[in-house]
């Protein structure tokens, strides 16, 4: 369970989140969704320990990880998995050894098990064989797949991922969907997305949080959501540059 | 102006807290003797191995010309015989160690910052802790404790081809005696000076891979902050070097008196 409270952090003199808080329950599936800029990315890090805010708490199974150290987040983070926006593959090793290094470094397994692993884990992402080429081989589909089995071959019980689709085309976006949903399955692990892709949320979430001016503007279902009259969510469900052109429509 | 320079002397200060939180936490991690055995000997094929003909060039003539100047002003006094003794003693506690890690700290110092830069605005950083793995252990450890075995061992290594090119050049080029300069060279080098040179080398190597790695966790984000990263890390070293080498000489020659070495 991770539970969030009245979360505050600017940089610098810029606020991006004031007085964020919202619960995720175990095996949720929860997209976070809101305008470029505006903190998802941000609130995302918070709740994994990569960032600390200035004020409020993160809880992680009961636990407030906001002010612990390195050393303390590195035992809360072995619960986390978590795919980068840009895939952030380690560029000097080859796949295998990208998605085998929190085997190698965490567990005590023989090569021949941690081979085996990696093997079954890129078979789950749609990989199979790539073991051996490098990252700069890859298209940026196969880079996401390689972080995201990067991300859940040690079995997290909660996966983060930052705008899994971003930046491609959409049908390997709607592969990309697919596999999150699999993965939430066959793992089922809790899923935390950030994304703006209306389509990706609506597909992957059974709970949505929209982000807005710098706090919790929605906190629904995704058929809510797409329901609502609410002009601030139909300017961004529907992909509106500007709010009076929304209130025209809905006159 | 004053506002500016109060803050210039907060971001010092505060550079330099960090970059000691660094320090603590490296040797921290090293005395829990968990390095990566795989990473650590990467890290000492691309510091010491990779350094070689860059530091062996160095070494070989910086004592060749030395050889020359010292003659030249030696051979007014009729101390011909004299020169080796004081390029051996210049080669082991002073000019071996500090060109050795000048040199170095602009190889190394701005790979490491370079490298480990890349890797923080490419988020990678942020990847290793989100696997569960502190960026000092992985990092910073294997790079510091290289530089620490890589360093000492170039150094000797430059004073070695040092005093041989110094030994051409003297005996070779110039014609002083060889017996005489021999015999004066082993009279006036002592074991201390050998040791001075290789315990500030050892310090050097600390301060080459701390710097780099300091900068490179601490990069901006861009293009723009790697390349920044990259030259103040060069850049800090060196200057680092250069000062250190000062109050090192002062200590060490203080306790080698003190212990009577």
């Amino acid at each position: 369970m991770i539970e969030v409270r009245d979360l505050k952090k600017s940089f610098g003199a810029q606020p991006v989140l004031d007085g964020v808080s919202f619960r995720i329950e175990n095996g949720e599936s929860v997209v976070i969704i809101g305008r470029s800029g505006g903190g998802k990315s941000v609130l995302l890090k918070h709740i994994i320990g990569l960032l600390q805010p200035d004020s409020g708490a993160v809880l992680v199974d009961g636990e407030n990880i906001v002010g612990m150290n390195e050393r303390q987040l590195l035992r809360v983070r072995g619960k986390f998995g978590m795919v980068f926006q840009g895939a952030a593959l380690f560029d000097s090793m080859t796949v295998a050894e990208n998605v085998a290094f929190a085997l190698r470094r965490n567990k005590n397994l023989t090569e021949g098990e941690v081979a085996r692993r990696v093997a079954k884990t890129l078979e789950l992402v749609d990989l199979p064989g790539t073991e051996g080429k490098n990252p700069a081989e890859l298209s940026g589909g196969m880079r996401k797949r390689v972080g995201l089995a990067r991300a859940i071959i040690y079995e997290p019980q909660i996966l983060l991922y930052d705008e899994p689709t971003t930046g491609l085309d959409p049908i390997v976006s709607d592969s990309i969907d697919k596999l999150i949903i699999r993965v939430r399955d066959h793992l089922k692990v809790t899923s935390v997305v950030v994304t703006h892709d209306m389509r990706s949320a609506r597909r992957v979430g059974n709970h949505v949080l929209m982000l807005h001016d710098r706090q919790i503007y929605a906190n629904c279902t995704p058929e809510s959501l797409f329901a609502s009259h609410d002009p601030i969510v139909r300017q961004f469900v529907d992909g509106v540059a500007d709010l009076q052109d929304v209130q025209l429509q809905q006159f | 102006m004053n506002f500016l320079g109060r803050a210039w002397v907060a971001d010092w200060l505060g550079g330099l807290g960090r970059i000691t939180l660094l320090t603590r936490d490296a040797i921290a991690s090293c005395l829990t003797f968990k390095v990566a055995w795989r990473d650590l000997l990467y890290q000492i094929y691309f510091i010491g191995i990779k350094s070689q003909s860059v530091v062996l060039v160095t070494g070989a003539f910086t004592g060749m010309v030395l050889a020359a100047q010292t003659y030249f002003q030696f051979h007014k006094l009729k101390m011909d015989t004299a020169t080796l003794a004081v390029v051996s003693v210049s080669m082991c506690s002073e000019l071996g160690p500090v060109l050795t890690a000048l040199m170095v700290a602009g190889r190394v110092g701005a790979a490491i910052a370079a490298e480990l830069g890349t890797m923080k605005v490419t988020e990678q950083i942020d990847a290793l802790r989100s696997l569960a793995t502190h960026p000092v252990d992985y990092l910073v450890v294997p790079r510091l404790v290289a530089a620490n075995i890589a360093l000492p061992l170039l150094t000797v290594e430059s004073m070695c081809i040092g005093i041989a090119a110094s030994y051409v050049v003297g005996v070779g080029l110039l014609g002083i005696d060889p017996a005489y300069a021999w015999w004066n060279m082993l009279k006036y080098s002592h074991d201390s000076d050998v040791m001075i040179g290789i315990t500030k080398s050892f310090v050097y190597g600390g301060i080459i891979a701390l710097i780099g790695c300091y900068k490179g966790l601490t990069c901006k984000v861009g293009a723009e902050g790697v390349g920044l990263a990259t030259t103040e890390a060069v850049v800090y070293a060196s200057i680092t070097i250069l000062i250190t080498n000062f109050f090192l000489t002062m200590a060490l020659e203080q306790l080698c008196v003190i212990l009577d070495i």
